[in-house]
């Protein structure tokens, strides 16, 4: 499904500010597969996402994506098959604009020149309702009036609105309160099993990152240096995880926020 | 008096076509496009020589035309060339200053006394009838009405939504497989045809078109778009397109009534500019000033706290 080999890329390079951001990357993810992607600061995991989105052009490997060679696609072109959310719920979507204005620009029907007909708002108005945050009662309102939460599931919808071959979920819950951040989180596994989507989560919380998905990678230094899955996943705890850490990496984890249980 | 009145409605009227441009450029895309004297010149110089020609339909069309080629090359510039989009509308304001020339046939004014032009072909087609007084206004209100409804209907299709979003969260529209160069060039190139037909009418309206005569346009079109959303705070194309309008009526007849009150015409400018400069910078102290007496009265309660 997503073939990532040998993928580096280096910031700055010949200058003091140099910095290797990836290191060699190579991975392999299969259809369906739920990944959930844990390390700390600088590893590496938004990179590697920006990477795949196109937001620069990797120095050396090649990314292929459901048989597409999308190593040096124009990053628009990429937005075809994969959505992505961010971990700022601003970054998603048009604040000055209304949810359905929103909404109309992802589902990119009617062509350029159709505007809103009645069918689409119906379509809207019946995925808001599953989302079950009363949206679909506020379609007029500009997305700016909407909390964190609400926008990042407007932003979860408008990714996924044509089912994307690959969802890139970067820290999407982290800047929400605990009980938005569940629901957003319950809304993001239902509509990626429901449609099958092959995803990458980067999670800061270990034991979501061991309860969700099906395959864990820990990444350090622009590396992947652990992957887990299947039967090896299972019975796995977070000192596990922070023991495997401190074995692979050589030095204990620096982020506090990976430590929180919570 | 009340020709007054009419010759200012009717020039307010004209400016607002390219105040309608500023309303997609700097409203809606969020690009301060500093082409817009030269491209207001330009379609003066450009619907004058068409006009001269013998064509004063054709005209207006060449004038958009014109206009949505400079737009185009402003658009490039900043989009694909790396260069910063205030400067590449300067850039491509200097260069229009010869092109301009070169359009005028190398002379810096041209004349159209005796010449056809849309104003002259509607004062014909009404005579004799009870609206031959207001033929010019007829004009202006025709071509104002059409691109006001072009424009409200423009926003609401998926591509004037797309410019509103580039405008607002370009990372957005790409995320959601949408090309924000292309947007941008298609934003400037429309807003740049009404910059040049604004040109176009004033300049056969004037019966004259000088070099000049887009100088501090751009200005003059900041400060009628701003004050056209003091009145219509509220969001919305529509309410948008009409305070845009009605702003650069607005300004116009506060110009009038000074020259009235023996205000010297070239004044004009300087007013303008004070106009923008207290539009913006106007909500901006006032926000300041806010905070400033909530900081006072928190630190006041906190003293009384202790």
């Amino acid at each position: 499904m997503l073939k990532i080999s040998n993928v580096s890329k280096t910031f700055n390079p010949g200058t003091v500010n140099e910095r290797k951001a990836l290191k060699g990357i190579d991975l392999n993810v299969k259809k369906g597969d739920f990944i959930s992607i844990i390390g700390s600061n600088g590893a590496g995991k938004s990179t590697l996402f920006n990477a795949l989105t196109g937001a620069f052009l990797v120095d050396t490997g090649s990314i292929i994506l459901d048989g597409v060679d999308i190593t040096d696609m124009e990053e628009h072109k990429r937005y075809r098959m994969i959505g992505r959310l961010f971990q700022d719920p601003m970054m998603g979507s048009a604040s000055a604009m209304s949810i359905e204005e929103n909404l109309y620009l992802s589902s990119g029907e009617n062509g350029w020149l159709g505007r809103i007909s009645e069918k689409d708002r119906k379509n809207f108005r019946e995925k808001l309702a599953l989302l079950d945050m009363g949206l679909e009662d506020r379609m007029k309102n500009p997305v700016g009036s909407l909390s964190g939460g609400q926008r990042q599931a407007l932003t979860l919808l408008m990714a996924t609105y044509h089912v994307p071959k690959l969802l890139l979920l970067d820290e999407h819950t982290a800047a929400l309160d605990p009980q938005t951040a569940e629901k957003v989180l319950d809304i993001t596994k239902r509509i990626v099993s429901e449609n099958n989507i092959t995803c990458l989560m980067v999670t800061h919380n270990m034991q979501s990152a061991l309860d969700i998905g099906n395959r864990t990678i820990m990444m350090n230094d622009g590396k992947i240096v652990y992957d887990v899955e299947g039967e090896d996943r299972k019975g796995l705890t977070v000192p596990d995880l922070l023991n495997f850490f401190k074995e692979k990496a050589g030095a204990a984890l620096d982020n506090d926020r990976m430590l929180m249980v919570n | 008096m009340i020709s007054l009145l009419q010759t200012a409605l009717e020039l307010g009227l004209i400016s607002s076509l390219t105040v309608l441009s500023l309303y997609l450029s700097y409203s809606m895309l969020n690009v301060c496009d500093l082409s817009t004297d030269g491209a207001f010149t330009l379609g003066a110089a450009v619907g004058a020589m068409v006009a001269i020609a013998g064509h004063p339909y054709l005209s207006l069309a060449a004038a958009m035309t014109a206009g949505v080629i400079s737009g185009f090359i402003t658009a490039i510039l900043q989009t694909k060339f790396g260069i910063d989009s205030l400067l590449a509308g300067i850039i491509v304001n200097t260069g229009l200053y010869s092109v301009n020339i070169f359009v005028m046939g190398g002379s810096s004014l041209l004349n159209m006394n005796n010449t056809e032009t849309v104003f002259s072909k509607m004062k014909n087609l009404l005579k004799g009838t009870a609206f031959q007084s207001v033929s010019k206004l007829v004009v202006v209100i025709v071509a104002v009405t059409l691109v006001a409804a072009f424009l409200i209907l423009f926003l609401k299709t998926r591509l004037g939504i797309a410019i509103k979003a580039t405008g607002n969260n370009p990372n957005m529209v790409r995320s959601s497989s949408i090309n924000t160069t292309s947007i941008t060039i298609i934003g400037l190139c429309v807003s740049n045809a009404f910059t040049g037909l604004s040109g176009a009418l004033l300049g056969q309206y004037n019966k004259a078109v000088n070099i000049d005569i887009g100088t501090g346009m751009l200005t003059v079109a900041l400060a009628s778009l701003l004050m056209g959303r003091l009145f219509f705070k509220k969001h919305g194309v529509r309410m948008g397109v009409i305070g845009a309008i009605i702003g650069a009526v607005l300004f116009r007849l506060v110009y009038t009534f000074a020259l009235r009150l023996n205000m010297p015409a070239y004044l004009l400018k300087l007013i303008s500019s004070l106009i923008v400069i207290i539009a913006i910078a106007g909500p901006y102290f006032s926000n300041k000033y806010k905070t400033g007496l909530e900081r006072k009265k928190l630190r006041r309660e906190e003293r009384v706290d202790a």
